[in-house]
């Protein structure tokens, strides 16, 4: 489904990704862990497309396409969804109506009309009862005053009404706790399915116990320094990133 | 002969069909020498440095408009908040229009300045409140009180309030090929009083319309007013609104000035702090493109202890538009546990476009909170890639942005109906489309 070759990618003319390689097929969960500075954000960020990095060389490339020149909305379009470590406010517009925008926008994107009203309604409560959303919630501002598991809860209800065929969950356990990251783990795994991917970016080996990854990768300056099973989450949790960072330097 | 000319030779006619006798003569006598001596503000004087009148001054404006105009309902229903039911003030050319207006005597005086200075029963509010919060000294202000004759009169006596909000609208209608309009307004709300009112100047043509509005609000203890100005005018049409407010001990005065469309808009608002634990909020949304100009004055003197003040200005400016924002605190040296706000963001849609802020703030109390804010910037890029990353295509996902940027400052708008209507005015403006429920 995804594959990312070589890809170097910069910012205000510093390397920050250095030759990434790396690749998701359909039905897979991916997990990239590594210590804070080592580019896991900057992936998610040029995976999904934020042009205030340059791409230098390289490529990504989604179910054969190259994605080089494509604005971050075509890339939504196309099934690319990023979950936001911090998400943004946006007072005045409703977790609804903002939903109802990005669901028919991508729509109108592929040729289809906007989705029925009936239809949308059946969807939104369909799938905020999955991630336990009040009524309330959904007629709220987006992310206004939101806490921090609120906003977290809020990035995968709109992965779930937007259905991606990419999903990256960037730092979604941060802020989380106990309570709140089992309802949101529990929720991305409800939307797993043989078609979709997901790429869980992540510092710590927690989340992991809930969303239970097939492949874990440590991204250590700006390249992928080690690839395993999930058994390598438990081997960093136990033993840190101190002896990668040393293995990487020799 | 220019617009000042014109118009002190023509005070005496207007006088003449006036009773001469009323007390208000000597007001308005007092006043056109004050405006002779003063003329129009130019831009020397630092108050006005940035807002211009001299094109204005070079139109040959009608001062008293010839004839009455009908006007359908239907033709101006859109310019009223018709979803709710109101009681309406409504002039057209300056003159009252009986068929458009529901006024009312039942409890509260919703009525006309007309009556209020010609009948007997009315003398006595005239007397204490008329002309005692306007400036005696500024020109334009001076120049209204000059030719004060009507206007929308307000009076709601002690623990009163109105059954519904009130509507002030002020139409012109082309007649003219260039006219001149000076509402005065007399808004008094007694003693633990309550009032909602909404202000709209609306010219319905491309003819020139240059409208010096004065209007005075008297909160007593413990009343309520919210007064909305919806400036969204046609682009030949320019404002100046003078509005003085003097509140007593723990009253509450909201303001909230919409300025979405018009050629030129100066806002001088002044709020008089006249007593203890008195709440004072002044909210506005600009949003201009074109050249359009919007000059947001506004004053607020604390001169008493333990009151508050809150000031929330935002503004988007495109093309060649350009802002004002001077917000001048006072606080007195007895106005000890003051707790002033002031915040003025703006953002700047092209190279062309400018704002100048300045806050001004001049403290003579050692024991007071004072805080202001200016910004002025682009969009914030992470939100705007937050929105684009859901789907949403980048002209829609600015518009999004500059709608949330405007929307908080509509929280405080306590008619509902009023509310979505901005929202939506505010959308529009913005080329938002996005599925609003409105």
């Amino acid at each position: 489904m995804l594959e990312i070759k070589n890809l170097h990618a910069n910012i205000d003319d510093k390397e920050i990704l250095k030759g990434i390689d790396l690749k998701v097929n359909a039905g897979e969960v991916h997990a990239i862990m590594g210590p804070n500075g080592s580019g896991k954000s900057t992936l998610a960020s040029v995976i999904a497309g934020k042009e205030e990095f340059e791409v230098e060389e390289g490529s990504i490339i989604l179910e054969g396409e190259d994605l080089e020149e494509l604005s971050p909305e075509e890339r939504a379009h196309k099934g690319i969804f990023l979950s936001f470590q911090y998400p943004v406010e946006i007072p005045g517009v409703s977790v609804t109506n903002f939903v109802k925008t990005a669901i028919n926008e991508s729509r109108k994107a592929r040729g289809l009309e906007d989705m029925p009203a009936n239809e949308m309604l059946k969807m939104i409560r369909e799938k905020s009862e999955l991630l336990e959303m009040d009524r309330k919630f959904l007629s709220r501002s987006l992310n206004e005053g939101f806490s921090g598991g609120e906003k977290k809860r809020n990035e995968i209800f709109q992965m779930a009404m937007m259905e991606p065929k990419l999903a990256i969950l960037d730092e979604t356990d941060s802020g989380l706790d106990i309570d709140a990251l089992r309802i949101v783990a529990n929720g991305v795994n409800k939307l797993r399915n043989k078609d979709n991917a997901i790429v869980v970016i992540t510092h710590y080996q927690r989340l992991l116990e809930y969303i239970v990854p097939d492949y874990v990768h440590v991204l250590y300056n700006g390249k992928i320094v080690k690839s395993g099973t999930k058994e390598l989450a438990l081997e960093l949790e136990e033993k840190g990133y101190d002896w990668l960072k040393q293995e990487a330097t020799v | 002969m220019d617009l000042k000319e014109k118009l002190v030779s023509s005070f005496l006619a207007f006088e003449d069909g006036l009773d001469l006798d009323n007390p208000v003569h000597e007001v308005r006598s007092a006043a056109i020498k004050n405006f002779e001596e003063k003329g129009f503000p130019s831009k020397k004087e630092e108050a006005w440095k940035y807002t211009s009148l001299n094109s204005i001054q070079k139109v040959d404006f009608s001062i008293f408009p010839k004839k009455e105009t009908a006007l359908e309902y239907k033709d101006i229903k859109k310019y009223f908040l018709h979803e709710i039911d109101t009681y309406k003030i409504v002039f057209v050319d300056g003159v009252y229009s009986s068929y458009l207006s529901e006024t009312t005597h039942d409890g509260v005086d919703v009525c006309l300045m007309s009556s209020a200075f010609s009948k007997p029963m009315f003398r006595q509010v005239i007397e204490v409140y008329f002309n005692k919060a306007a400036s005696k000294d500024e020109s334009l202000t001076s120049l209204n009180t000059a030719f004060s004759k009507e206007g929308a009169y307000i009076y709601i006596p002690k623990n009163k309030m109105p059954k519904k909000p009130i509507q002030i609208l002020h139409l012109a209608t082309g007649n003219e090929a260039a006219l001149m309009l000076q509402p005065r307004n007399l808004v008094v709300a007694e003693d633990n009083a309550e009032v909602q009112i909404i202000e709209r100047h609306q010219s319905l043509t491309d003819n020139e319309v240059f409208t010096n509005s004065v209007t005075e609000i008297f909160a007593g203890k413990d009343a309520i007013v919210d007064y909305y100005k919806v400036q969204n005018d046609a682009s030949t049409a320019s404002l100046v609104d003078n509005t003085y407010i003097s509140q007593k001990d723990s009253s509450v005065v909201r303001v909230h000035t919409f300025s979405l469309g018009g050629k030129l808009i100066r806002n001088n608002l002044n709020f008089y702090q006249n007593g203890e634990r008195i709440d004072s909020t002044l909210k506005g949304v600009t949003i201009l493109g074109d050249k359009q100009h919007v000059d947001h004055h506004t004053l607020v003197h604390h001169a008493q202890p333990n009151c508050e003040s809150h000031q929330d200005y935002k503004g988007i400016f495109g093309d060649s538009s350009t802002g004002v924002f001077n917000g001048k605190i006072i606080v007195d040296k007895i106005a000890q546990k003051t707790d002033a706000f002031q915040q003025n963001n703006n953002i700047l849609l092209s190279d062309k476009a400018t704002i100048n802020s300045k806050p001004q703030l001049e403290i003579f109390a050692d024991d007071v909170k004072c805080s202001h804010g200016c910004t002025i910037g682009q969009l914030d890029e992470d939100a705007l890639f937050y929105l684009r990353s859901r789907g949403i295509p980048q002209k829609e996902a600015k518009a999004l942005l500059m709608y949330a940027f405007a929307n908080n400052v509509l929280e405080s708008v306590r008619i509902p109906e009023l509310k979505a209507r901005i929202n939506k005015l505010i959308a529009d403006k913005l080329g938002v489309r996005v599925g609003f429920d409105l």
